[in-house]
């Protein structure tokens, strides 16, 4: 119920939108190429939902797959980095060189080098997304309380146990914070390559679909897809919260309503 | 039997900075000793070398064989991601205590502290007061026989703090522990120990000792009483005249 006000506003600001833009459209009679009305999407939506939702499906799975690569490697990344300074130094300049190159610029190779076309868009959107994992929990599996890294010191705790009990959980809500950013930027990333790679003819994404659309000049088909791709990386951004409400739920800052904290 | 011995230990940083003259100082089983001084006079310094955190730069410090040392910080330093009872445990996991020994250690410190019925509350529920003594009851769960304390009640209201004051004298008592104790407060120092230990600034150096041996029970009495204020005085005076020597050392 407390969720379900706080998100009216939001609710409310959305449906005035999309009641102007419909108005706009019928009292104006703008020509559905140039600018198609809410309904007509809605109703392409439904009508096009087979070849759509095939490709939802194509562009949800290559999100998830690079985001799960970007967690992955990005974890063992920073875990390597905090072993070792010297480590750290050695790799990260190229781990800022990995997020500063425009993935549009590498896509065409990594596309024409990888013969699988799935793999090659994962690789492109992992790419994309792996930073914030990298720079977030390498910045959290540092940030340990002093007084709590004195206690472990002077009860001779392993590196391991220092690592596993103290560490990781001072990490996480780092690290949930990076997931938040990685889970946009791998859907970014899945559309952005798929594009590079649609002109090539292998994909069959929601990227794909727009390309086709805009040939086609079938606008509200390709309103339709961006709708999708909006809908999929708000319910993502809502996902990655919740999951970080679960994980970090009852102990920390940015999870715990106003007034609940200790005063 | 002396329980830590201090031989001309000193500390001076790499950047030259001197903070801590060569300090002698011997602590007795069962002894309550308080360090007192103003901030950078080295007495957290000199805590955390008898910790083993820090090495003397020459001199020695040396702990009796067999000793149990727990050290208390200035904050209470738990996790807030654990539970108070798994926050008190965390010694004994780390030490490779287990199982049923180990849960009846962990109900045996809170209760010590009064925290039972908190066990299963996070830290966040708790109050600075009952924060500072689950951090007491973790430094307890080891069954220690020497405890450091680094200012462990100075972010506390003061009624809470002579609430903990007194609970920290019976558990001391009840445990036959040995104290080293940090803290800035005159009235605290001369309330909790058998000796005090002045220390000035500028360079963080031991000044004076002085021997507190009320006639009376340490109550709230103890800390109205007039011999309470005689005993404070002769502190204030030490740390008072301490402190003019620096500040004419500096002019």
């Amino acid at each position: 119920m407390k969720t379900l006000r706080r998100a009216l506003p939001a609710f409310v600001v959305g449906a005035v939108l999309l009641a102007t833009w419909q108005g706009w459209v019928t009292t104006f009679d703008i020509p559905p190429f140039l600018v198609p009305s809410p309904l007509l999407v809605l109703k392409t939506l439904v009508n096009d939902w087979p070849v759509l939702g095939g490709a939802l499906l194509v562009t949800l799975k290559v999100t998830f797959l690079s985001l799960l690569c970007a967690v992955v490697l990005g974890v063992a990344v920073a875990f390597a980095f905090v072993q070792s300074r010297w480590i750290e130094s050695a790799f990260f300049p190229y781990a800022v060189l990995l997020q500063v190159t425009p993935i549009v610029a590498i896509a065409p190779l990594i596309i024409i080098w990888v013969q699988s076309p799935t793999l090659s868009l994962v690789i492109c959107a992992t790419i994309v997304a792996i930073f914030p994992v990298i720079a977030n929990t390498t910045l959290g599996l540092r940030s340990v309380n002093p007084g709590l890294a004195n206690l472990f010191r002077m009860h001779r705790a392993s590196r391991w146990q220092t690592l596993i009990r103290l560490r990781v959980p001072s990490a996480l809500p780092y690290f949930f914070g990076g997931l938040r950013i990685a889970s946009g930027l791998a859907l970014i990333g899945a559309v952005v390559a798929e594009f590079v790679a649609g002109t090539g003819g292998t994909g069959t994404g929601l990227a794909y679909q727009i390309l086709q659309a805009g040939y086609q000049l079938n606008i509200p088909r390709m309103f339709a897809a961006l709708a999708l791709i909006a809908a999929t990386g708000v319910l993502l951004f809502l996902l990655m919260g919740a999951l970080s409400r679960w994980a970090l739920g009852g102990w920390h800052e940015s999870v715990l309503r106003p007034g609940e904290g200790s005063g | 039997m002396s329980v830590v011995e201090i031989r001309a230990a000193e500390k001076t940083y790499s950047n030259g900075v001197r903070a801590l003259l060569p300090v002698d100082l011997t602590v007795g089983a069962g002894e309550f000793v308080t360090l007192l001084g103003p901030s950078g006079c080295g007495k957290s310094t000199l805590l955390n070398m008898v910790a083993g955190l820090l090495a003397p730069s020459a001199g020695s410090v040396r702990v009796a064989d067999g000793q149990r040392v727990s050290f208390v910080f200035q904050e209470a330093t738990l996790m807030p991601w654990a539970r108070v009872a798994d926050n008190v445990r965390l010694p004994l996991d780390l030490t490779g205590v287990g199982g049923e020994a180990a849960s009846q250690r962990v109900n045996e410190a809170l209760r010590l502290v009064g925290l039972e019925k908190f066990a299963q509350a996070r830290p966040r529920e708790l109050s600075g007061g009952m924060q500072m003594r689950a951090s007491i009851a973790r430094s307890l769960v080891t069954e220690p026989s020497l405890l450091l304390m680094d200012e462990p009640f100075g972010a506390l209201d003061e009624i809470t703090r002579n609430r903990l004051d007194d609970e920290l004298l019976r558990l001391r008592r009840e445990r036959n522990l040995t104290v080293l104790f940090v803290t800035h407060s005159i009235h605290e120092a001369v309330y909790l120990s058998d000796r005090v230990i002045v220390m000035a600034v500028r360079p963080g150096r031991v000044v004076d000792e002085i021997a507190v041996v009320p006639s009376v029970a340490r109550s709230d009495a103890f800390r109205v009483s007039t011999e309470f204020a005689a005993i404070a005085k002769r502190l204030q005076d030490a740390l008072l005249a301490a402190s003019s020597h620096a500040d004419e050392a500096l002019a």
